[in-house]
Formats: C-alpha cells, sequence, structure tokens
C-alpha cells in the first residue's frame, strides 16, 4: 500500500502531480490511499510513492477542469476517485467521461455540481459587515490585527506560500515543481512534436520530454490571463482609475460555513466585484483577505471573530419582510432554493417564522375587507385629456373630395387605426403600417402587406424587400421621395414560431376588407400610374385574382378606370433560388420599373 | 418619513412585479475601478417564504400615479399611503446594500408622476448617477414608460443592463377595461422600439470592433402578464405570450398569478386563482420556447382553452397523444425523446451521449435519477418494454400521476370576471 501526503484539502496541482508518477510507475488504484497532511494518517501507514519515470500520460482534455472542481469536494474519497477515472481513462477507456450512467462517473458529476452549488451559494448568501479598521481590530483584541490585516509574515512563517498575486479560480501559487515541469515542458515543446491524436486530448504531462499541446498550454495559463483586468472603453473613461481603498473607509468582513474547500477558489469571484473594498471573508478552516491589492489566505476562525451586527441590516430585514407577499405562500419553494442551514448566518433569515405565521392572516385580511370605496384621486393626469362628449376634431368625411388631400389621408388613416372590426389577426400587429409620400406623386405602388421590420417601424417597404426595391427603383431613375408607396393590406398578418415571425399571405377576406380604404388612398393621391407589385395588389385594385405572367410589364386599365402597370413582388426575387434567375428576374424588373417611369414622364 | 418607512412602503409597492432576473447582460467587474460585477449567470441573494427570489432591489421611485390600473395597489384611487425616495437615498440604499452583498443591483419603477416624461427622466437620473457618479457595474433593470421621449428611452438603454414594460393583460379589451389610462397599442409600439434600438446594439457590437458601440440594454427586454384578473383563458394567455416573443425578441415573459392586494378595486376578482395556473403557464412556455411544441398542441393537452392544472402540460399532451409511446431511448430522434413526460432537455442530452457506448436498461435510468414509474409507461429500453396495454389502460394518469395532497388542493377552481 502507497500512501500520498497532500499539502492542502484542495490542492490540485499536487494531486496532479503525485497522479502522474502513480500512473507513470504503473501502480493500480487499490493500491494506493490518500490523505491530507495534519489529517488522521492512513490505517496501514503505507509507503510513500516513487519516483518512478515512465512514458507520458495522455488524458481527454475535458477531464482536467472537471476533476480540479470535483477536487474541493469534502468526500475524503475524492483523490481516490478522481485517480482511479485517470487510470480507467488511461487503461482501455477512453471515453468513459460521456458514459453518463457509470458509477464513477456519476459520482463525479455529483461532486462537480455539489462544489459548484456551493460556491454559487457562496456567491449569494455572503453578508458582509462593514466595521472601522484599522483603528480598531473587530474582534477586540489589542496587539494583534484583525482578521482583515493578517500579518504575512506569520503566514509565510508556516510554509505555506499562499499569498497569490490577484488570484482568481485556480491561481493559487503553483509549487515549484510544477513550475519546473512547465519549464522543460516548454523546452520540449521546442525541440518539436506531432500533435497526439487529435484535438479531444490534453496531455497530462510527466516530468520529462512530453509536449503540451496548445490546448494544454492554454488550460494552464489561461486562469491567470483571465486575472489580467481587460480594460473596457467605459473602464478607462476619466474618474474610474482603479482606486486604492481609502485607508479610512470601511472594512467589510463576513462569516460563512462552507460545505467544502471552495474558498480560495471563489476568492477571485469578490476581488472582480469588489476591487477596490477591503474585505475578508472568515470561514472555519480558512479565511481569504483582501486588502484592495492583494489576496491573503489564513487560517480558520471563529464566528465569534466575525463582526456582530450592521446598522443596514435592520434596512435590509425590512426590504425583506416588505417584498414578501403574504397572499402566496411557497415554503417549500424558499427551502430548496435557500436551505435551513444557511439561515443562521443570514440576518433576514429571522424574518421567517414571524412572515410565514403572519401570511395567512394577513392575506385572509385583505380578501375579507374586500373592495373599497375609491379614495377621492389626488393627481390628474397632465397628460391625458378627458375625452370630450362630442368630438371637437371630427374627421374628414371619409368619402367626399376635401380640399388638401394630406388632410383627408391623414384621417383615412386615423380612421383605420380606430376600427374595430379589423380581421381578428391584427390584433397581433404592432401597429397600422398606411402609405408613405406626397399627394400628387405621378405613380404610386402598391405593394402586399407589412413584414417583420415594416411592423415594427411603421413605415411600408422597409424590409429587405424594400431596400432591394430601393435599389431597382434607383437604377430605373425614378426617386423613391417623390413616389408614393403603400401596402394592399395593412397589418402584418404573421404566424408566430419562437423568436421569429412567419409571414402568412392574406387572404380574398383580407383584400376585401382592406379594398376601400385602398381605393381611397389612390383617389386621395391621385396618381397618373399605380404599379401594382405582386398578385395581392393586382387583386385589392382589381378586385379579381389575375395571373402576374400574363398581365405584367403592360398598362392595363381597373374596372374603376384607374390605370394599373401590374409587375412582380421584390420578395419573389428574394426567394428565388439561383442567382442566374436572380440576375435576369431583376433586370427584368428595373426593365418595368424603367417602362413605368416612361408612362408618367 | 424616515428612510425605513418609505423602503416598506415602496418595497411593498413593487413586489406585484415578478420579474427578478440579474442574467443574461454582458461580463464586467470593477477591477479597473468602480464598484460591482455582472458575470453572465444571476444570482439570486435571497429567497422570501413566497418562493420568490430576492436578486435585484426591486423598489419604486413613488407609488403616487395618476394612473387607475383596477388591479394595481398604487392606482391612483387607492388609500395606500404615498411615499417617494430622492434620487440621492435610492442611490445610496443601493450601494450601500450592493457592498454587504444583500443584492446584485437595481430594479427601478414608478409610478407615473405629473407626466411620463417627467417621471422618466427621475428613473433615468437614478441610473445615470449609480453609473457615472459611482461607477456601479452591477445589474440595472428599469421599468420603461411607453409614452416618453425617445431621447429619454434611449438614455435608459444606455445605463441599464434590462429594460421592460409590462403588457399586464393578455388581451387589449381587458386593459382597456382595467387599466383605462394605458393604451395597449402604445405599448407595442414601444417594444417595437426597443427591439429595433437592442438589435441595432447589438449587430454594431458584432461589427465595429474599434469604436465602443452605443450601448443599449445588453440583457433585452422582459414583460409581465398579470393571470386571472381577467377572465381570458391559458389560450388567450400563451397566444399572446407566443406573440411577444416571435415580434419583440423578449427575454422573457413573466405570468404573474393576480393576488389579492390591500385596498382592492371593485372591478376584481376577490380571491385569487390557484397559484399552480401560473406554475402550468411557465412549463407551457418553455415547452413552447425549448421543447419544440407548438401551441395547439399544448392546448390540446386541456380542455376548452384551459391549461390540465392536476398534471403538467408535456404529460397531460403524452396522455392525449398516446399512440405517440412508447419511445425507444435508445434509437429515438431527439425531438422525440424530449417529447416524453419526465424527460428533460439535459437529461436527453446525457441519453443521447450515453448512448453510443451501450444500450441503456431500465436501471441506467434509475441512476440518473429518474422516476421510473413514472418514466417506464411511455420508454422501450433494452431490458423493457411497456406491458401490453398499460399505455391503452384508463388508470395510466393514476399510474404516472397519482393525487397526492397537495394537487387536490389546487383542484381547479377557476374564476371568471366580468
Amino acid at each position: 500500500m502507497i500512501t500520498v501526503v497532500l499539502p492542502g484539502p484542495a490542492d490540485f496541482p499536487a494531486w496532479r502531480q503525485q497522479a502522474r508518477r502513480l500512473l507513470q510507475a504503473g501502480i493500480p488504484p487499490e493500491q494506493v490511499e490518500w490523505c491530507v497532511a495534519g489529517e488522521a494518517p492512513g490505517l496501514f501507514g503505507g509507503t510513500p510513492p516513487p519516483r518512478a519515470e515512465g512514458p507520458p500520460v495522455v488524458v481527454p482534455r475535458a477531464f482536467l477542469p472537471r476533476a480540479e472542481i470535483a477536487i474541493r469536494h469534502r468526500d475524503p474519497a475524492r483523490f481516490a476517485l478522481l485517480y482511479r477515472l485517470l487510470w480507467r481513462l488511461t487503461h482501455g477507456e477512453r471515453h468513459l467521461l460521456e458514459a453518463a450512467t457509470d458509477p464513477d462517473i456519476l459520482r463525479l458529476e455529483a461532486m462537480e455540481k455539489a462544489v459548484q452549488r456551493e460556491a454559487h451559494k457562496l456567491h449569494a448568501f455572503i453578508r458582509f459587515r462593514a466595521v472601522n479598521l484599522p483603528t480598531r481590530s473587530p474582534a477586540g483584541e489589542a496587539g494583534r490585527h484583525g482578521p482583515a490585516m493578517p500579518d504575512p509574515s506569520a503566514r509565510s512563517a508556516e510554509g505555506n506560500a499562499w499569498t497569490a498575486q490577484s488570484a482568481g479560480p485556480g491561481t493559487s501559487a503553483r509549487s515549484q515543481e510544477d513550475e519546473a515541469w512547465r519549464l522543460e515542458s516548454a523546452r520540449a515543446a521546442a525541440a518539436g512534436r506531432p500533435p497526439e491524436d487529435g484535438a479531444w486530448r490534453r496531455e497530462f504531462a510527466g516530468a520529462d520530454a512530453t509536449t503540451p499541446s496548445p490546448e494544454d498550454d492554454t488550460w494552464r495559463h489561461g486562469s491567470a490571463r483571465a486575472d489580467t483586468a481587460t480594460l473596457s472603453p467605459e473602464d478607462s473613461a476619466p474618474g474610474h482609475e482603479p482606486a486604492k481603498p481609502d485607508p479610512d473607509s470601511p472594512c467589510y468582513i463576513a462569516w460563512f460555513e462552507p460545505e467544502h474547500h471552495i474558498l480560495e477558489a471563489e476568492a477571485g469571484f469578490f476581488i472582480r466585484r469588489f476591487a477596490a473594498l477591503r474585505w475578508s471573508i472568515l470561514t472555519p478552516t480558512a479565511s481569504a483577505h483582501w486588502d484592495g491589492e492583494t489576496l491573503t489566505m489564513g487560517p480558520g476562525s471563529t464566528r465569534a471573530e466575525a463582526p456582530p451586527e450592521d446598522a443596514h441590516e435592520e434596512l435590509w430585514r425590512a426590504y425583506y419582510a416588505s417584498i414578501f407577499n403574504p397572499a402566496r405562500l411557497k415554503p417549500a419553494a424558499m427551502r430548496a432554493q435557500m436551505p435551513v442551514r444557511y439561515w443562521k448566518n443570514l440576518p433576514e433569515a429571522r424574518e421567517i417564522p414571524r412572515l410565514m405565521a403572519e401570511a395567512r392572516s394577513r392575506e385572509a385580511a385583505m380578501v375579507a375587507r374586500g373592495a373599497s370605496p375609491p379614495a377621492p384621486r389626488r393627481q390628474r393626469p397632465l397628460h391625458l385629456r378627458p375625452a370630450p362628449d362630442v368630438a371637437t376634431d371630427m374627421p374628414a368625411d371619409l368619402f367626399a373630395a376635401t380640399e388638401d388631400p394630406a388632410t383627408a389621408l391623414r384621417a383615412l388613416r386615423e380612421e383605420l387605426e380606430r376600427r374595430n372590426d379589423l380581421p381578428p389577426w391584427a390584433a397581433q400587429a404592432t401597429q397600422l403600417v398606411f402609405g408613405e409620400g406626397p399627394p400628387g406623386a405621378p405613380l404610386l405602388f402598391v405593394g402586399e402587406q407589412p413584414g417583420d421590420e415594416e411592423d415594427l417601424a411603421g413605415k411600408p417597404f422597409v424590409g429587405p424587400a424594400g431596400r432591394l426595391f430601393d435599389k431597382a427603383l434607383l437604377e430605373a431613375g425614378v426617386e423613391r421621395p417623390q413616389t408614393y408607396v403603400t401596402n394592399a393590406v395593412k397589418h402584418f398578418k404573421f404566424k408566430p414560431t419562437g423568436r421569429r415571425r412567419l409571414h402568412q399571405s392574406p387572404d380574398a377576406g383580407d383584400i376585401a376588407y382592406y379594398r376601400p380604404f385602398l381605393k381611397r388612398e389612390v383617389e386621395l393621391v391621385g396618381p397618373q400610374l399605380v404599379v401594382t407589385l405582386g398578385a395581392t395588389a393586382l387583386r385589392a385594385m382589381t378586385g379579381k385574382p389575375l395571373p402576374i405572367g400574363k398581365n405584367r410589364g403592360a398598362v392595363m386599365t381597373s374596372p374603376d378606370g384607374i390605370r394599373l402597370f401590374p409587375t412582380v413582388h421584390p420578395s419573389y426575387l428574394l426567394r428565388l433560388p439561383d442567382a442566374e434567375s436572380k440576375t435576369r428576374e431583376y433586370a427584368r424588373f428595373v426593365g418595368e420599373l424603367k417602362a413605368a417611369r416612361r408612362e408618367v414622364a | 418619513m424616515d428612510l425605513r418607512r418609505k423602503l416598506e412602503l415602496l418595497a411593498d409597492a413593487a413586489k406585484y412585479d415578478a420579474s427578478c432576473a440579474s442574467s443574461g447582460t454582458e461580463r464586467r467587474d470593477s477591477r479597473g475601478g468602480g464598484l460591482g460585477s455582472t458575470e453572465g449567470m444571476g444570482i439570486c441573494h435571497a429567497h422570501t417564504p413566497d418562493g420568490r427570489c430576492i436578486s435585484l432591489l426591486k423598489v419604486l421611485l413613488t407609488n403616487a400615479c395618476v394612473y387607475d390600473c383596477a388591479y394595481c395597489i398604487n392606482r391612483a384611487s387607492s388609500n395606500v399611503p404615498r411615499a417617494r425616495f430622492t434620487v440621492r437615498e435610492l442611490v445610496n440604499l443601493t450601494l450601500d446594500f450592493y457592498r454587504r452583498n444583500y443584492i446584485e443591483g437595481l430594479f427601478l419603477s414608478s409610478g407615473i408622476i405629473r407626466s411620463p416624461d417627467y417621471t422618466m427622466e427621475r428613473i433615468v437620473e437614478v441610473a445615470r448617477l449609480l453609473r457615472e457618479e459611482h461607477g456601479f457595474r452591477g445589474y440595472i433593470h428599469l421599468k420603461t414608460i411607453p409614452d416618453a421621449a425617445p431621447e429619454l428611452l434611449a438614455e435608459a438603454g444606455r445605463h441599464a443592463d434590462r429594460l421592460s414594460i409590462n403588457v399586464e393583460l393578455p388581451e387589449a379589451h381587458s386593459l382597456k377595461t382595467l387599466a383605462p389610462e394605458k393604451d395597449a397599442p402604445g405599448i407595442r409600439r414601444a417594444m417595437a422600439r426597443m427591439r429595433e434600438r437592442i438589435a441595432a446594439a447589438q449587430e454594431a457590437k458584432r461589427t465595429e470592433r474599434r469604436a465602443p458601440a452605443p450601448r443599449f440594454a445588453p440583457a433585452g427586454q422582459s414583460t409581465q402578464m398579470i393571470i386571472g384578473a381577467d377572465a381570458a383563458d391559458d389560450a388567450a394567455v400563451l397566444r399572446s405570450s407566443a406573440t411577444l416573443y416571435a415580434s419583440y425578441g423578449l427575454k422573457r415573459v413573466y405570468y404573474s398569478a393576480y393576488s389579492p392586494i390591500p385596498d382592492a378595486s371593485r372591478l376584481l376578482p376577490p380571491a385569487p386563482p390557484p397559484l399552480v395556473r401560473e406554475h402550468r403557464l411557465y412549463q407551457a412556455d418553455w415547452l413552447l420556447r425549448f421543447y419544440g411544441f407548438e401551441l395547439e398542441e399544448i392546448l390540446a393537452g386541456g380542455e376548452g382553452g384551459m391549461l390540465d392544472l392536476g398534471v403538467d402540460p408535456k404529460l397531460a399532451w403524452a396522455l392525449k397523444h398516446r399512440g405517440e409511446f412508447p419511445v425507444d431511448v435508445n434509437r429515438a430522434p431527439r425531438e422525440a425523446l424530449l417529447r416524453v413526460p419526465g424527460l428533460g432537455a439535459k437529461t436527453v442530452e446525457r441519453l443521447l451521449a450515453a448512448r453510443r457506448h451501450g444500450a441503456i436498461r431500465a436501471a441506467d435510468l434509475a441512476r440518473l435519477k429518474l422516476s421510473l414509474p413514472k418514466l417506464l409507461p411511455f420508454l422501450i429500453t433494452a431490458d423493457h418494454r411497456p406491458r401490453g396495454g398499460v399505455l391503452d389502460s384508463a388508470g395510466l394518469r393514476r399510474l404516472v400521476a397519482p393525487e397526492t395532497g397537495f394537487l387536490r388542493a389546487v383542484q381547479p377552481r377557476q374564476l371568471s370576471l366580468l
């Protein structure tokens, strides 16, 4: 039996180095016993691991980051489990990590999940208490720094290289041996060696002559790199220089009892969040201290060393009690997310029993009180005029000629906006999309219906088809601002599918509904020629379903005596499958627009 | 009035807004200066006995309001005491709470005072001070007032992570009855404008690498619908949210079961709808967005436009489409597995990965902590086939969804109004 003693409870680099040696020496998991320095020694008191050298070891890329998380679990069997996984991965079960139902993998997953959950709870449930340091230590012990300001020399005397610069997850000081490995492997890389067996692998390198793959290198340095602050433009704005905490500013101290060995790995979260504050997190097994520049890890502490109360906790409890809705009591949902074991360190949790006890009676009282008579209104909306009994601005008579077509067009639009007999689907649309252009324009274009972008903007022909239409108009020598553009149907008809709206063609009933409004719109604009784009527009103008192919490109007269010029809809050009027909049809479309222009010249 | 009393009144007034997310925004932190960080994942800092989380300091700037929305505790004709934070008070409160790690940031809404522009200006001013004077990097969610000026909307989007406007009720006609001053088309137009701006800012961020892109609500927009305050059925609610998701790219539609408020209006039902209705709507919402279900399929699981309150909507669908089962866990495509009641999206991915390395047996499902009595009637595994007739038996529902005390308690007690 071989006994491996690790220096710390979550020291991944040390575990990795030992595991590598054991693997190279070919020692199976059953013969290894793992323990942490300072904790109870094993029953067998076996021999130390050999310093054997063997062939390099390669493991799937996904293994190392997962193992680095799982090693923080408090389960004493974690080291052995990870070594067993490593053994199996390198002894014929290369795809073990994907075997979701394997008991070892399930255990690995459960440990990862537990560690990550606890880390998340640490981020969530830490409650800092502000104290004024360094004039007085929070524990009140004279002649000694408070927990926020541990003496670094005392730490290093213990032989622990705990001081880490700006540590994020996984950037604790690496052992010297590990450092040596990195140099050696860099040398090996310079010597050159072909990449190993595809990208899915990562070197699990021995101390000799192996080459880290590029991914490996990224991983090894990734966390360090992530810690160099990337300044966004906002960051470099004046007045936002990284500020050292004011020595007179308060110190923020929290007490937490994590289930797993996560404090050092998660300290980076609080550095990123509270870089300019001085803070300390105390736990029974370790403590973390940030002075605005350096993170110092220290020994465990006791609850008594944490400050007792913070003046803001009263406000916080008041908020907690007020945001709670007594009419919906779901204590099980609360306990699932905020298990009772955290309550003792949460200042707001002492409100819970009272809130729950009173909830039912408060709800019953609300229901029993029933409706209350309205209070006399104290405020009147300034921007909301009361509706007049008789409309002072009646819309211009829709079907009579008016002096001013612009006024009449506006009235027509308002009329359509307030109709309450619109087709039912129109309620889905954002807004009415009315025609746009100067009254009296010589050319009036009628499309089918607004699409997604038109519906959002409230303007016709601004989407993909509209942009193609604009381009074609330009090539045909027609200025869009000089023309009037509208649609046969004036709301967007669609079917919602996930995050997109699927265009639905208007049916005969829809076209018929909007037809009188379109007719009136055309009359008021009074163009010399109406260009209908696509079948819907032609049908709306003629009242008959006419084929485009046979009628396009030539002037015809509508039953009402309006000169029509049918052509295709630009969205038809967008739908064509191949580039060749696209070019051909586009040229034909431009040609027809030119012909229409000549008709009114 | 002291700060504590104000906080109590203005938090009490804000609690009917269900939104609490602090996720999905850009990553930023305080190492370059300022205070706070956002790292993508939201954090719930506390949970209250109503089952909701506290992620943000959720308050109103003031609970005085000129609108008279029947469902709202703050309506003009309500008798609640009124209070108003000064901008400074709210800024300091947010910072003090944030430094103590109570919250992820601020969710600020307000009653309408004087005019929409005036109110929006005050809301934006709080966000501006937090960001510009205090370098606040935490999360900010602002309620947007539909009729406010576009410049104010642009500034709100520059400071906020998320913006939201509540549609409140699924159908425009009930909004007209219960909230006469609110304007459903105006709300939709404001959402359309926000979608355009959010999309433009995202596009600019993608394409213009050098110049800093104009920021606009990187965590998108959301909305809320009140359930059970009007007569709208689940079909109307879900149809409305499907339209909202498709039209305005919403991150979330929150459903908030109408709960009785102190000092209620005569227009409202006195007792709340069952809370489980809200829960079923969220489940249906998830099926629509992540499980490839069509709206009509989900509605087919219930009766008369209402979802089945007794079982979740996926199981309800399965019970009415027994011909689609059993599904072979070792052969069926992802889409078919996603439709098996009791298999979530993550489980399906794990099963798809696992079956590449060997046939899945019933014991494997148990090891994944899945409930075999509920699953096995619908699944074929390497060593299991549902007994003949089990799928067609009338007792299937009782077999897979035994009625617990909880479910009996929530049995349909549907209310209608007006």
